[in-house]
């Protein structure tokens, strides 16, 4: 358990780390490079729990083709260093109060919810055999296929917004 | 823990990589060799017997060479893109199996350093973090041809990772495994390349696109970027770059036999005779040697004839082409496994060849027309 503890915090460690520097550096391919990171270390966080499926997704799906998208558009746009814009008057209030709400609820749920002695324990090894994988197959495709299926649809949905915005203009001109 | 059982993995682990370091040095060679036969010249013979310590001689030529960092570069990013794209390139490998096990003082050794049961997952989730070395790499060097290097590969390597993926699930549903080890051992009966012969040839083209290699090298077409992303980088940064590419290479290989190709295992005629893995494990990783050099002689043999692919074409290939046609693929091995097993007929199971065939020769009856329609008829 120790050698896991320590692990754990030298990774949260770094995950703060990596979230901080995303949100503060001023050029737009370090933040990318920072939450990609920060993505790495979550999926350790799920390979500790014993969730190498998870964890292998979350590498693949968000690490490895979103975060390469976003420098993709960041790299293609040119947006790399922003000018220290002005911003709009209303935001700053806006974001400290939302800020503050957010602190304080999960201040609340955290006093109110967690016992002394309530430790989130790693399952056990049978997560790790392959009869896990299938059986997590059965229950998505079974169970919740048809959220599942919906998500599919939600993101089909948001490719061919994304198509129908940027033809606009050529379908004009005809 | 055990306390051998660290050393176990330490030991295995730096067999690895010293593995891919001298496939790499002597795949530089190999290659050059090769080439030279096939333009009918000598190639590099000097130094050592027929060449042999020509590998040394140029690792030694380029630690010495001067290191260059020029003036504007992101200097964190540029230091940061080699190691990014190294990195990768040998934990790779790490789930490959070599082979079956043996017995050493009484202690039964594997021959794979991790045996994942997501193993596959494990390949996919490594190749996509690996874009990231070539396209930081192309913009740290703050130098248009890089830039436009690097922003080729980039979408060169995520248009071709779809399909690669389809080829995965390809395996994945045959074996009925995510574990490499037991899709080695699936194929002990026969290998999938001959009951899928369309996502075997897929997925060889697919890998050329993600190694970059010829006739995908549009990321290092001299003519129009110079070298591409790493046109600013030199000495051993540029050495660790050449090494990746030649590193993914060996890598890739090992993934196609061990998909496909059977893995560590011999051919599926000879498998209860004395050449047989179950027999000798010695055999297990001289087979899956023998392959990998004979399909890295078919990624050679392809850079010597063929001319570099358009990029449009190169892109349309991928998308129009490589993913629908991996899809159909995908349905009818999947279709031909389910019916076999549910209705118990093998026919639906030996269909599985013949209607991927048909459908890869409708593909290529596409692209035929395509290409003369775009010419005039010049084709």
């Amino acid at each position: 358990m120790t050698s896991e503890l320590i692990v754990f915090l030298v990774l949260s460690l770094v995950a703060i780390a990596a979230a901080l520097g995303m949100v503060f550096s001023r050029n737009a391919v370090y933040s990318a490079l920072f939450l990609v990171l920060n993505f790495t270390t979550v999926a350790i966080f799920y390979l500790l729990l014993g969730a190498p499926f998870i964890a292998m997704s979350q590498i693949t799906v968000y690490a490895g083709a979103i975060m390469v998208l976003f420098l993709f558009v960041i790299m293609l746009l040119g947006v790399e260093s922003l000018a220290p814009s002005k911003s709009l008057p209303w935001q700053k209030p806006l974001a400290f109060s939302l800020a503050v709400i957010l602190v304080a609820e999960s201040v609340y749920l955290l006093a109110s919810r967690v016992q002394p002695n309530m430790m989130v324990t790693a399952p056990g090894i049978a997560v790790n055999s392959m009869d896990n994988l299938r059986e997590m197959a059965m229950t998505m495709f079974n169970q919740f296929l048809l959220p599942f299926e919906v998500t599919s649809v939600l993101l089909l949905v948001a490719m061919v917004g994304a198509i129908v915005l940027t033809n606009r203009e050529k379908v004009g001109r005809k | 823990m055990d306390w051998t059982l660290w050393v176990e993995w330490i030991v295995k682990g730096f067999v690895l990589c010293l593995i891919l370091l001298t496939g790499f040095a002597y795949l530089t060679l190999y290659e050059r060799r090769a080439l030279a036969r096939m333009q009918i010249r000598v190639g590099p013979n000097r130094a050592g017997y027929q060449g042999l310590l020509q590998p040394i001689a140029d690792a030694v030529k380029l630690i010495f060479k001067e290191e260059l960092t020029p003036a504007k570069v992101y200097k964190v990013v540029f230091v940061l893109a080699p190691v990014l794209t190294v990195v990768p390139s040998l934990v790779l490998a790490a789930v490959i199996p070599l082979g079956t096990s043996f017995t050493f003082f009484g202690r039964v050794i594997t021959l794979y350093v991790a045996n994942l049961n997501v193993g596959v997952l494990y390949l996919t989730s490594i190749a996509s973090i690996a874009v990231y070395g070539i396209v930081l790499a192309g913009w740290s060097s703050n130098n248009k041809y890089a830039m436009l290097g690097g922003i080729r590969a980039s979408a060169q390597m995520i248009s071709y990772e779809l399909s690669l993926g389809l080829c995965f699930a390809i395996a994945i549903v045959m074996s009925n495994s995510m574990n490499l080890v037991d899709i080695v051992n699936a194929q002990k009966g026969m290998w999938f390349a001959v009951i899928q012969p369309v996502g075997a040839l897929i997925f060889l083209i697919v890998t050329l696109a993600e190694v970059n290699r010829a006739p995908f090298d549009m990321p290092e077409a001299e003519q129009e970027l110079t070298a591409g992303f790493h046109s600013e980088y030199s000495g051993m940064k540029f050495a660790l770059f050449f090494m990746a590419e030649y590193q993914k290479m060996i890598v890739i290989c090992m993934i196609s036999a061990t998909l496909f190709f059977g893995g560590y295992r011999e051919f599926w005629f000879l498998k209860d005779t004395f050449l047989s893995v179950d027999r000798y494990w010695f055999l297990a990783p001289i087979y899956l040697l023998l392959k990998v050099v004979v399909l890295l002689f078919f990624m050679i043999w392809i850079r010597a004839t063929w001319p570099r692919i358009r990029y449009d074409r190169l892109m349309a290939f991928g998308w129009k082409v490589l993913l629908p046609l991996s899809l159909v693929v995908l349905f009818i091995t999947a279709a031909g496994i389910l019916l076999e097993q549910e209705l118990h007929n093998s026919i639906y199971f030996y269909s599985i060849p013949i209607l991927s065939i048909i459908c890869a020769m409708v593909a290529v009856v596409f692209i035929y027309r395509d290409l003369r329609r775009k010419s005039n008829g010049r084709v």
